[in-house]
């Protein structure tokens, strides 16, 4: 196994971190109007930011011990987080289509997980 | 009379614009290309120089360091603001249902990146994983935009 396991955990983990980001931002976005200091005082802006920073790191370590080409497409599952939260959060629909892509999603990590394995 | 000509007109400046939109994509996908291969080399350089205290992951704070301190991996996060900002401009002008597909090039150049710049394995679980990740942002991306 040339990645371990640790690295693509922490890469999914990073993932799952990050999709939190993108509701903070979102939800930050709403307040925001044509003055600076509704930038600078959002806190769920800020707190968006540093998910996203935190969530770099993990990658970060993740990829100081493994494979480019089996963490980076890992990061995929982040997308499936995000179709989680908008539809907790925002209530976005979840349609047929979102489902099959999230199923699509996992069977590929399933496939690199044992693509990785099998060397 | 004008208006005769008027009609044909409106969609080819649409097709323009969704043309520009999609070449915009496409080079957002290099973007992160780019990016990664920045980050994985920075990452790389961490790892050699701890590798004389221990083998493995380097520690979390000096993956903090990391980003902010290593040349590599801070342009190539300065390379993902630069494609996060060209995204959002392609999202406005064309249609999701294209784009979307588009974005996926990424997972391609990665895995090429991977194989020739780092020399790591390829093998066909590997190649299929990739695939099916590609289709299913695809598939997401696109039931996104109904």
């Amino acid at each position: 196994m040339t990645t371990p396991i640790s690295s693509i955990a922490l890469v999914l983990v990073g993932a799952v971190i990050g999709s939190f980001g993108a509701i903070f931002l979102k939800w930050g976005a709403h307040a925001l109007s044509r003055s600076w200091t509704s930038i600078v005082y959002n806190w769920k802006l800020a707190v968006g930011i540093a998910t996203y920073l935190l969530s770099s790191v993990l990658f970060v370590k993740g990829m100081t011990n493994g494979e480019l080409s089996v963490l980076f497409p890992m990061v995929s599952v982040g997308y499936i987080c995000t179709l989680l939260w908008s539809h907790l959060f925002f209530q976005e629909r979840i349609t047929r289509a979102k489902l099959a892509g999230v199923g699509l999603i996992l069977i590929g990590i399933v496939f690199l997980g044992f693509g990785n394995a099998a060397r | 009379m004008s208006s005769v000509t008027a009609v044909p007109e409106v969609p080819v400046v649409d097709v323009e614009k969704r043309r520009r939109a999609a070449l915009i994509v496409i080079a957002c996908t290099l973007i992160i290309g780019a990016a990664q291969y920045l980050i994985k080399l920075g990452a790389n350089q961490l790892a050699a120089q701890q590798h004389s205290v221990h083998s493995g992951s380097v520690s979390l704070q000096a993956a903090v360091m990391g980003i902010f301190t290593n040349p590599a991996i801070f342009s190539g996060y300065c390379l993902y603001g630069i494609f996060t900002v060209l995204f959002v401009f392609a999202l406005r002008h064309g249609e999701l249902s294209i784009l979307y597909p588009l974005i996926s090039l990424g997972y391609v150049w990665v895995a090429i990146i991977g194989v020739l710049a780092f020399h790591e394995a390829m093998n066909p679980l590997k190649l299929t994983g990739i695939a099916i990740i590609m289709a299913g942002v695809t598939v997401l991306g696109r039931g996104s935009t109904k």
